[in-house]
């Protein structure tokens, strides 16, 4: 029988809930990393039990970890204390440094401050994980101040595909309020050279050359926080979702505005139609029906919480547009908790399941698409994220 | 031998005690001591000092025989109580909230 395992990222740990394909009995393991925050966990699509985390701190900086056995064991890569006969641990598992070498590197030049001026370009930590879509050795990372990186060795070592951050626009990327930081990275399953990412704020973006060279997809996004709401860069995406099945679909949930476009990312068209408030951080896709897709409207940029402190998640069957409010056991009143952007995923089982976490530490799970909402657990520290894998 | 004692959360990810004693090739300075425990422990690399820079995480601080050396030069001969390993080393989280 089919399994499902969350993988929940908080500020305090992290934590994975197991359940049968029924979803009704959990378990709870955790936390894991205790007291460090979590902002992401994600298993390999080849490799299951191969999860990869991202693990910092304030003091103590970035720690990767990394399980074969599904969680149940962690390591750093290539920092453990046991050296293999002729192996030299290089312990740089956390090691993200921006290359500027030459001529595959990028000059290391400033970005926009929140008050317009420019700062200097300085890694903070790992926002996002994305394990490759055919190799469990290979890995990104997006990471605040926004690049991305890749490991091809399990995640002992990272290098930067430095032409995202070289690409000509970065003097005019600025933070969002939680840091500038690359949060989205979705690989197309039909093309191994194409990737999309999403940074806060700076926009979308593609490359076609496997990150060689990047172009911004922004074109239809309208921005008033910004001096020129239509510019190239500067839009505060704040998360993408596409269906395996059609990669060439991409869904946005903006600071404002929902959107989507049906041409990998040249045109984005307003979806948002009778959507309560259009604000929100998260958006996912129905695991089988590519024009299913789920937001939680947030009542707005100054007030991060739902609106009437009613929790609910809207559900679009037309791919945007025409919403239902989903609110079956979901709670509907004195709810004033956010629901952060990498915090929903959806499973694959036959009656898909989707599920999200919010800043109050609650994780529901609803079993039929939506339809019927429960929690798993109710008061973990603050959610970050949640992954989930389905398991035969 | 040169004893170190670890905040709660390196102890943690190097999976080690309150106390670790290592041994330092050289002079006994913060550089040398701390070159010493990351070639133990290389998972504590870059969580106490800077990769590429080597300098130390602003909110860590190094305190030795009751005195604050966090800003001493990390090549300063340390006290000879560090050395003889009457006193061990700390490796302080600096107090600052939850």
């Amino acid at each position: 029988m089919s399994k499902v395992r969350v993988l929940v990222g908080t500020k305090k740990g992290a934590f994975i809930l197991s359940a049968d394909g029924k979803r009704e009995k959990w378990d709870v393991s955790g936390p894991f990393f205790a007291g460090w925050e979590i902002y992401h966990l994600k298993g390999s699509p080849v490799n299951p039990d191969r999860i990869y985390a991202s693990q910092s701190s304030g003091w103590f900086g970035q720690v990767i970890q990394r399980s074969n056995d599904g969680g149940k064991t962690w390591d750093t890569p290539g920092g453990g204390v046991k050296i293999e006969p002729g192996q030299m641990l290089k312990g740089e598992s956390n090691k993200f440094v921006y290359d500027t070498s030459s001529p595959n590197g990028a000059e290391l030049h400033t970005h926009q401050w929140y008050d317009g001026t420019q700062h200097p370009w300085e890694f903070k930590r790992v926002w996002h994980l994305e394990p490759s879509l055919t190799d469990p050795d290979a890995v990104y990372a997006g990471i605040e101040d926004a690049a991305l990186f890749l490991s091809a060795d399990g995640a002992q070592s990272w290098h930067e595909l430095a032409g995202l951050r070289g690409h000509g626009t970065g003097p005019r990327w600025q933070p969002g309020a939680g840091g500038m930081c690359l949060h989205t990275i979705i690989l197309d399953p039909n093309d191994a050279k194409r990737i999309y990412i999403a940074i806060s704020a700076a926009g979308a973006f593609r490359t076609d050359d496997a990150g060689k060279t990047w172009k911004p997809i922004n074109r239809g996004l309208f921005s008033q926080y910004i001096p020129d709401p239509n510019a190239e860069v500067g839009h505060c995406v704040h998360h993408v979702a596409m269906h395996k099945s059609r990669p060439n679909t991409l869904f946005m949930q903006k600071h404002w505005d929902v959107l989507r476009s049906d041409n990998a990312g040249d045109q984005w068209t307003e979806v948002s139609g009778n959507l309560p408030t259009d604000f929100g951080f998260v958006i996912d896709v129905h695991a089988h029906e590519p024009e299913t897709i789920y937001v939680v409207p947030i009542k707005s940029d100054s007030e991060h919480f739902p609106i009437d402190g009613k929790l609910q998640v809207y559900r679009s069957r037309t791919g945007g547009n025409e919403w239902e409010a989903l609110t079956k056991g979901l709670p509907q009143q004195n709810c004033y908790v956010n629901v952060l952007r990498d915090a929903m995923s959806v499973d694959s089982l036959d009656s898909c399941g989707i599920y999200f976490g919010t800043t109050g530490g609650q994780v529901f799970v609803s079993p039929d698409g939506g339809d019927n909402w429960m929690p798993i657990v109710q008061s973990l520290p603050p959610v970050l994220s949640v992954e989930v894998q389905t398991l035969s | 031998m040169i004893r170190v004692l670890l905040p709660a959360h390196l102890r943690a990810l190097a999976h080690v005690g309150s106390e670790i004693s290592i041994e330092v090739p050289g002079p006994v300075t913060q550089r040398s001591v701390l070159d010493a425990l990351e070639n133990a422990y290389p998972m504590l690399r870059g969580t106490i000092r800077d990769h590429v820079t080597q300098a130390r995480r602003p909110f860590l601080r190094f305190f030795a025989c009751s005195e604050d050396w966090s800003h001493e030069s990390p090549d300063t001969l340390l006290p000879d109580d560090i050395v003889s390993g009457k006193e061990p080393l700390y490796i302080v989280g600096a107090i600052a909230g939850g």
